[in-house]
């Protein structure tokens, strides 16, 4: 019996991986890190900032994501975010940028907790991954 | 009858309106493509979206505490237009069929007695409206600056609205948009986005229950939001693919006329100037004769 599923990830202007030969993705999911394996059961649930792991037959994929939604029925992994960056394909600087936003963000005075609390998220990714 | 120099100077003129509106089709022709390419690449993640929102809400038992989003404010009493435009104009009917469908459910609207209040995106189409509905204009985005839709853009819209639907503001949205059919057809749409509209989908509902992280509440009380972010995204994309498409073929026809406009022209020039050569003729001839 094979262990792969289907991953779909798009976001508004386009799809941006699809996938047939994944055999788990972890995602940082808003209650934790959730590892997804085939036959899992159906679920919807957001995402944090943090990274998304695909292992595939193909290889190990990471990726960077802000926020988002994933959703998992049917051996079909769908996950629907705005902001996603390839980490092997980004660049230091614009990891710098994103950090650099985040950290003003955190500072301004009328944030509110649950915001403030994803972007200290945000900011703690981001600064392991520089 | 107009003189040899007034007709040169005419066909001249329409030979090189005829070489702008040739150049116009060509560049709308170059941004179609593009337009209709991301138009494309981006209903896949509205159409999931929509999918995830409407296996949602047919999982909510409790229909009394959904989200208002989703559910409205239970009144039907003020209607929000959002009606969505180009910022640039020969586009053809382009601009006009959206102004025109908004204004029959405006008119729908008045007849019942309802409550009227417009957000215009794209310059155009306020232009248009401010003459009759001016005074229920209440804001008016133009995106003049982006050179193709984006999503930025979208939620800087979404966030307009949804700031006015929480202090109620209104209690029903609907947007104009024109939809992408192919490069002679767009189709003006008018589609309600709160509260939202759930029942015509039938196909797309799953009998399978989900498992949700965090509840389901919350979920859709931050889906929503989203939701209507990519539903205003999809009208734009639709909307400059449209446009594109309307100003291409508007530009092929007005190509084509100019054409028409010269050969007419340059038939009557070369008669007037046979007629004049002939009379200078008749007049040598006459002249000799007379000798």
């Amino acid at each position: 019996m094979s262990e792969e599923f289907k991953i779909e990830i798009v976001n508004p202007e386009k799809s941006f991986l699809s996938k047939e030969d994944v055999t788990e993705v972890i995602v940082p999911a808003f209650e934790g890190e959730m590892g997804i394996l085939k036959d899992h059961i159906s679920i919807i649930s957001f995402l944090k900032p943090g990274i998304i792991t695909i292992h595939a037959k193909s290889g190990e994929e990471k990726f960077y994501v802000e926020d988002g939604i994933v959703e998992f029925k049917n051996n079909n992994l769908s996950v629907l975010t705005s902001s996603i960056f390839n980490l092997k394909e980004i660049e230091k600087g614009k990891l710098q940028d994103l950090l650099k936003a985040a950290e003003e963000e955190t500072n301004k005075p009328e944030i509110n907790d649950q915001s403030k609390y994803l972007v200290d998220q945000k900011i703690e990714v981001l600064k392991s991954l520089n | 009858m107009a003189s040899l120099d007034d007709l040169k100077k005419r066909i001249t003129s329409v030979k090189s309106t005829q070489k702008i509106t040739k150049a116009m089709k060509m560049v709308a022709a170059a941004k179609l493509k593009r337009a209709q390419e991301s138009a494309e690449k981006g209903r896949p993640y509205s159409k999931k979206m929509n999918n995830i929102i409407l296996n949602l809400s047919s999982g909510i038992s409790d229909k009394e505490s959904a989200p208002k989003l989703l559910s409205g404010t239970g009144k039907e009493k003020i209607y929000l237009c959002v009606v969505m435009t180009s910022d640039r104009g020969l586009c053809g009917g382009f601009n006009a069929n959206i102004i025109k469908k908004a204004k029959s459910y405006f008119a729908k609207l008045d007849s019942e007695g309802k409550e009227l209040k417009i957000i215009t995106v794209g310059s155009k189409g306020k232009d248009q409206l401010k003459r009759v509905y001016g005074h229920k204009i209440i804001e008016s985005i133009s995106f003049k600056n982006s050179k193709n839709a984006n999503y930025f853009d979208a939620e800087k819209v979404c966030k307009v609205i949804i700031e006015k639907f929480e202090k109620e503001e209104f209690d029903v949205c609907t947007i104009f948009y024109n939809q992408f059919k192919n490069v002679i057809t767009q189709i003006p749409q008018a589609q309600q986005i709160i509260p939202l509209n759930t029942e015509n989908n039938d196909e797309n509902k799953s009998e399978d229950s989900y498992e949700f992280e965090p509840d389901e509440e919350e979920i859709l009380s931050n889906l929503l939001p989203k939701n209507i972010s990519t539903q205003i995204f999809k009208a734009m994309l639709e909307n400059s693919a449209s446009e594109q498409g309307a100003r291409m073929s508007a530009m092929d026809n007005a190509t084509r006329n100019a054409g028409e406009m010269v050969d007419k022209l340059t038939i009557q020039y070369n008669r007037s100037r046979q007629a004049a050569i002939t009379k200078e003729l008749i007049e040598i001839i006459s002249g000799a004769e007379s000798l």
